[in-house]
């Protein structure tokens, strides 16, 4: 019994490490690929490994208090435990995680805890910028959670379950049983949800990147901001993961699982590349708009 | 640095209010020893490999950093990007002449970069003055009030030149001769005492970071 559970926590240790190493290059090959579009060459795929290598290297940091430091780990803590409760590649043992011990309620949980304990942390930094990136971060996570969570009502109502592993089983057999095709509406709210927590360009202004505010992680420095860069990766990929898993069929080997993942980040390229940037009280205003009526009317297709 | 004895009051952060003082930091910088062999190697290349810009224009020169970011020469193909906060970035570059009162803030920003930290200096004027050399409030040498690793020259220097002084910045780098941040320590009383020469109303901490 002991061994067993150590064994399934050297699973989720490799398979967490995998994820990781993935979503990093993730990271690098979109800012290659947006690089591309942008008529330059780009940054290096790798980028992103030695950006975290440089945090590491840094000799000395400082500190805000024990809520500074707890900010990250938070947020951390976030990244790794939405991933934990969410089978990578369906009827894989090394990549199942502890899906069986968790549900769609928690991994949804998971996604928006890192967010506030990184409001918390990021508050305690001192600096105003900060408190300016979290409160423009919480609105606009506030606006896109409505849009995303009442997609997530419309397929659990449509597969009568909250268990995961039993949506992706319900999925197999012909990509015509994907929920893409059986319920489109609920797929194209959760889409559009999608473009604003990943951050990409129309919902970019929270992280506002090389820009005046840099949003939360303003004070973060060091070893603190590697973290936040390695969670990001990890965060990333378990959100699409769990967007493979709810709406595009999941994955039954790790090849696919890398390609589905790869076309559903893209879509954050190809958006991002083709639309400016909305201020946060333009895309709150959009996402209570349209995608809320779409994903209303998601859940009664679904309920009928 | 200089051979004359400083006499100095102690450093407290007496330019500020009493009731101000103890917000800031009052521990002089310490000197921090570079890891061991190749692991300070290996940090040394990531260092070179991923340079963040403080990006904070404090002169004319300021203006040759924005074509960098366009498509033209496209500077994160060198890992190059500029970075809003002194707290994530690695380099400061100086953008041409310095007059007091912004080198009260370039003193300020330096002091909050996390080391190891790299100063470019831009343009003629950091390194003599160049046009205004006889100007009442821009100072001479930048290299007076902070350490600096690498100087371009020129008025202005084009986008090119600048893309050169980075990859010279990298070599030194490499080579572990960056070490600015342990100078910059180690002759503290010193580069305060040049700063305060110059920046008459000194009303800021001492030691920010």
């Amino acid at each position: 019994m002991i061994a067993d559970i150590f064994v399934r926590i050297g699973y989720a240790a490799i398979s967490l490490f995998i994820l990781t190493n993935y979503g990093l290059l993730l990271i690098g090959s979109m800012a290659r690929i947006s690089a591309k579009v942008q008529g330059r060459v780009g940054q290096p795929v790798w980028q992103p490994y030695i950006d975290i290598i440089k945090s590491i290297a840094k000799r000395n940091s400082i500190g805000h208090g024990v809520m500074f430091y707890l900010g990250p780990v938070f947020r951390l803590a976030g990244g790794i435990g939405t991933y934990m409760f969410i089978p990578a590649v369906f009827g894989s043992v090394l990549f199942r995680n502890f899906s069986d011990s968790g549900d769609l309620l928690l991994v949804m949980y998971f996604i928006f805890f890192g967010q506030l304990g990184m409001a918390l942390g990021a508050s305690e930094g001192g600096h105003p910028y900060s408190a300016l990136g979290v409160s423009r971060g919480l609105a606009q996570m506030t606006a896109f959670e409505v849009p995303f969570a009442l997609s997530v009502i419309a397929v659990v109502i449509q597969y009568g379950t909250l268990d995961i592993t039993a949506i992706v089983a319900a999925q197999q057999g012909g990509f015509l049983n994907w929920t893409l095709f059986t319920n489109p509406l609920a797929v194209l709210a959760a889409m559009i949800a999608f473009l604003g927590m990943s951050g990409h360009n129309p919902f970019s202004v929270v992280l506002a990147p090389q820009e005046i505010p840099i949003g939360p992680p303003t004070e973060y420095h060091s070893n603190l901001l590697g973290m936040l860069q390695t969670n990001r990766a990890v965060f990333n990929g378990a959100k699409l993961v769990l967007y493979m898993n709810l709406f595009f069929g999941g994955a039954t080997n790790i090849v696919i699982m890398v390609i589905k993942t790869f076309l559903i980040y893209f879509i954050n390229i190809f958006v991002g590349q083709a639309f400016p940037r909305f201020r946060t009280d333009q895309s709150i205003r959009f996402f209570l708009g349209v995608p809320t009526v779409v994903g209303i009317i998601s859940v009664i297709i679904a309920v009928l | 640095m200089s051979s004359k004895k400083i006499e100095m009051a102690p450093l407290a952060n007496e330019g500020l209010p009493l009731e101000e003082r103890a917000l800031f930091c009052d521990v002089p910088p310490r000197e921090y020893e570079p890891a061991r062999g190749v692991i300070e190697d290996f940090y040394n290349w990531a260092r070179s490999q991923s340079l963040w810009i403080l990006g904070f224009g404090t002169g004319c020169g300021a203006i040759e950093l924005r074509p960098l970011m366009t498509s033209r020469f496209d500077m994160y193909r060198f890992g190059i990007q500029p970075r809003a906060t002194p707290r994530q970035s690695s380099v400061f570059v100086i953008g041409g002449y310095a007059s007091v009162k912004t080198l009260k803030r370039i003193v300020r920003s330096y002091e909050q970069m996390m080391g190891p930290k790299f100063v470019v200096a831009l343009g003629s004027c950091t390194i003599n003055g160049g046009m205004y050399w006889d100007s009442y409030n821009t100072i001479k040498r930048i290299d007076q009030y902070i350490p600096v690793d690498t100087y371009i020259t020129g008025c202005m220097p084009r986008p090119e030149a600048l893309l050169a002084g980075f990859q010279e910045l990298k070599k030194i780098i490499r080579a572990g001769r960056a070490e600015g941040q342990n100078l910059y320590a180690r002759n503290f009383e010193w580069y305060k005492e040049n700063q305060k020469k110059v920046i008459k109303d000194w009303n800021m901490p001492d030691y920010n970071w």
